[in-house]
């Protein structure tokens, strides 16, 4: 009686056959960027500036390696994380009650993100030039000694030669981390700022601390705005490593190929190494930024992630049966 | 049990234990904006005041002050015997450090308009978290003790859910329960109802009824006259930033002595 009916209304209709758009722009752009393609083979396979059989001959030479592992791969790593750890610090300091801590905090990032990376890594790498020695004890030590009388007083605690310590890779990682740490400290706030301020009086009325409840309620939420801009922090360390040249750093990638292009007279073939080589590092970055994103973009609480946790919740205290859906 | 109410006497030195709170002369203001404009207010243990006023009264500020979630500019505000956010020696006041203020709090539950569960925590989690973060308690003792409360407010079955798979009602509840979790002396709700749909009102009042039952001193801001009526021991009528009436809840619901209190009542009843 009544299926007849519901059989009728549910028939599918004809499905549609109609003659789609053409679209003569497509084949138009497809053949002149064929023709462009063609020319731009052409141009690297015939020119023999390229120089290839050479280029792929040095490009994986035992100190390239050893750069691309100390000055570019271990470098990255070193001056994100000390620069995100900083960054935490500043935000919060930023974002605190004290007035000279906001102010500190302020000025740090104008410095840091006012002057050019390179810039900066050229500061490092020749302040030995400025002090032989870095020293830490007693501001104005000798002129205070002067004005009670003393001659050459110096209250130094300890100190170390800037020329054993700050050159090379400790003077670039410093540069480096440094300014990290002023984006980063820019990324952190306004992932702080992002989470609802009722989390925060919520915790402050159960009677949490500012660092306990900034630990464990603000920046878990925090994260998901805070790790996108971070991934593209991490790829852009990873190519700014190669500004290390300028301080100079001569374990690192980019110093060693041109160092091999300015020995062998062979500069463009070794420039384009360069370019793979960071082609290759950043496309493993990529794919792993990839993969973060789209684990932190399910967001709070999102059924997918919920529901196992939610599981392995169950499972762990035994379960109850009905409950964990399949 | 609820006849105590002796407005003529508030003015009569506490009976030591038997005050809960006690607000003197509070005043606040928000830059030029002057909020609160000495609130005079007491509340016996094991009492539930119910605070009632139009939009824009104070009455959300009042309650912050009562944990100092904000400052107070004059007045004092004790809870259980004890000054809320400062220490007076010798004639003066001074402020109490961040962490003083902080175990202040831990007497005290605060139950949100809009819950302020911590979403990326299970519920369990959540009642769990303050206890053992505080060293109240240890982790096993504090799930098993969280599970109780939970169970209590009607969510045993829900332990593992995140607050963002659970209806308004059910979060409320929960958000009740993490604050029962410090063993708090004193309750505050700031409409705690109101941003519920109304099939889900009672499933949280029948929280609060219970709890007022087992003797919690409670400070409710609410437009919930039905639950005043029924469960207050004391109804404070604030309007523009002071009390203007304050008794009996059957008595000044049934009738209010000022005009203001009778036009508001007219409007929510
Ligand atoms: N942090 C603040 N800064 C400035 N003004 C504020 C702040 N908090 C509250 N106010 C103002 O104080 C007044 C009282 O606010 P309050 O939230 O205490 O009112 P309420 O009685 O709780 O009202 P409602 O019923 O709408 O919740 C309002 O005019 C409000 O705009
Ligand atoms: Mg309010």
């Amino acid at each position: 009686m009544k299926s007849d009916e519901a059989t009728t209304v549910r028939a599918r209709p004809e499905p549609i056959r109609a003659v789609p758009v053409r679209h003569p722009g497509r084949w138009v752009a497809v053949a002149v960027l064929a023709v462009l393609t063609a020319m731009f083979v052409h141009l690297l396979t015939t020119n023999d500036a390229f120089n290839w059989s050479f280029m792929v001959d040095k490009m994986f030479r035992p100190p390239i390696i050893e750069g691309l592992l100390r000055g570019t791969v271990l470098m990255t790593v070193s001056a994100m994380l000390i620069g995100i750890t900083l960054g935490v610090v500043v935000a919060v300091m930023r974002l605190s009650d004290n007035p000279i801590l906001r102010g500190v905090a302020w000025l740090y990032t104008w410095f840091f993100r006012a002057v050019p990376r390179l810039v900066l890594l050229a500061v490092f790498g020749n302040i030995g030039i400025l002090w032989s020695r870095i020293e830490f004890g007693v501001p104005f030590d000798t002129q205070l000694g002067q004005l009670f009388g003393i001659d050459n007083l110096e209250l130094r605690l300890f100190g170390f030669s800037s020329r054993d310590v700050l050159t090379g890779f400790m003077a670039g990682l410093l540069g480096l981390a440094l300014s990290e740490a002023a984006y980063m400290a820019e990324i952190v706030r306004a992932g702080i700022q992002s989470v609802d301020p009722g989390q925060t009086e919520a915790a402050q009325a159960l009677g949490m601390g500012r660092g306990q409840l900034l630990r464990r309620v603000v920046l878990p939420q925090a994260m998901r705005v805070i790790i996108p801009p971070t991934g593209n922090e991490t790829i852009a360390m990873l190519k700014d490593t190669s500004l290390l040249l300028y301080v100079p750093v001569s374990v690192e990638l980019f110093f060693q190929l041109d160092a091999v292009g300015k020995r062998t007279f062979q500069i463009f073939p070794m420039y384009v190494a360069a370019c793979l080589w960071y082609l290759f590092l950043t496309s493993i970055l990529l794919v792993g930024q990839y993969f973060l994103e789209r684990h932190f973009g399910r967001g709070h609480g999102s059924a997918g992630r919920a529901r196992l946790r939610l599981r392995g919740m169950n499972a762990e205290t035994g379960g109850t049966p009905g409950k964990v859906e399949p | 049990m609820s006849e105590l109410v002796v407005p003529a006497q508030a003015d009569a030195p506490a009976a030591g234990s038997d005050v809960m709170v006690r607000a003197e002369q509070v005043h606040k203001s928000f830059g030029p904006l002057e909020v609160l404009k000495g609130i005079d207010l007491e509340v016996r243990a094991g009492e539930v005041c119910c605070l009632l006023g139009p939009s824009g009264s104070g009455k959300s500020t009042f309650l912050r002050c009562i944990n100092h979630l904000e400052k107070i500019d004059a007045g004092r505000i004790r809870v259980d015997g004890e000054l809320i956010g400062y220490r007076e020696r010798g004639g003066k006041l001074y402020e109490l450090r961040e962490r003083e203020v902080a175990a202040q709090r831990r007497a005290i539950g605060m139950v949100f308009q809009r819950f302020n569960l911590f979403p990326h925590m299970t519920v369990l989690q959540n009642v769990v978290e303050a206890p053992v973060l505080l060293g109240q308690e240890k982790k096993a003792a504090a799930r098993e003790r969280a599970a109780t409360l939970l169970d209590r407010v009607g969510l045993g079955d829900k332990l593992g859910a995140y607050p963002a798979q659970l209806s308004g009602g059910q979060q409320q509840r929960v958000a009740i329960a993490r604050a029962l979790a410090m063993r708090p002396k004193l309750m505050l709700f700031d409409e705690p109802t109101s941003a519920l749909d109304p099939e889900l009102v009672g499933e949280v009042l029948d929280v609060m009824k219970d709890l007022a039952r087992d003797g919690m001193t409670m400070i409710v801001v609410t437009h919930e006259i039905g639950f005043a009526r029924e469960v207050g021991d004391s109804l404070v009528f604030m309007d523009g930033g002071v009390v203007v009436e304050a008794g009996d809840p059957r008595e000044v619901i049934a009738n209010p002595r000022h005009e203001r209190t009778r036009s508001f009542l007219a409007k929510v009843l």
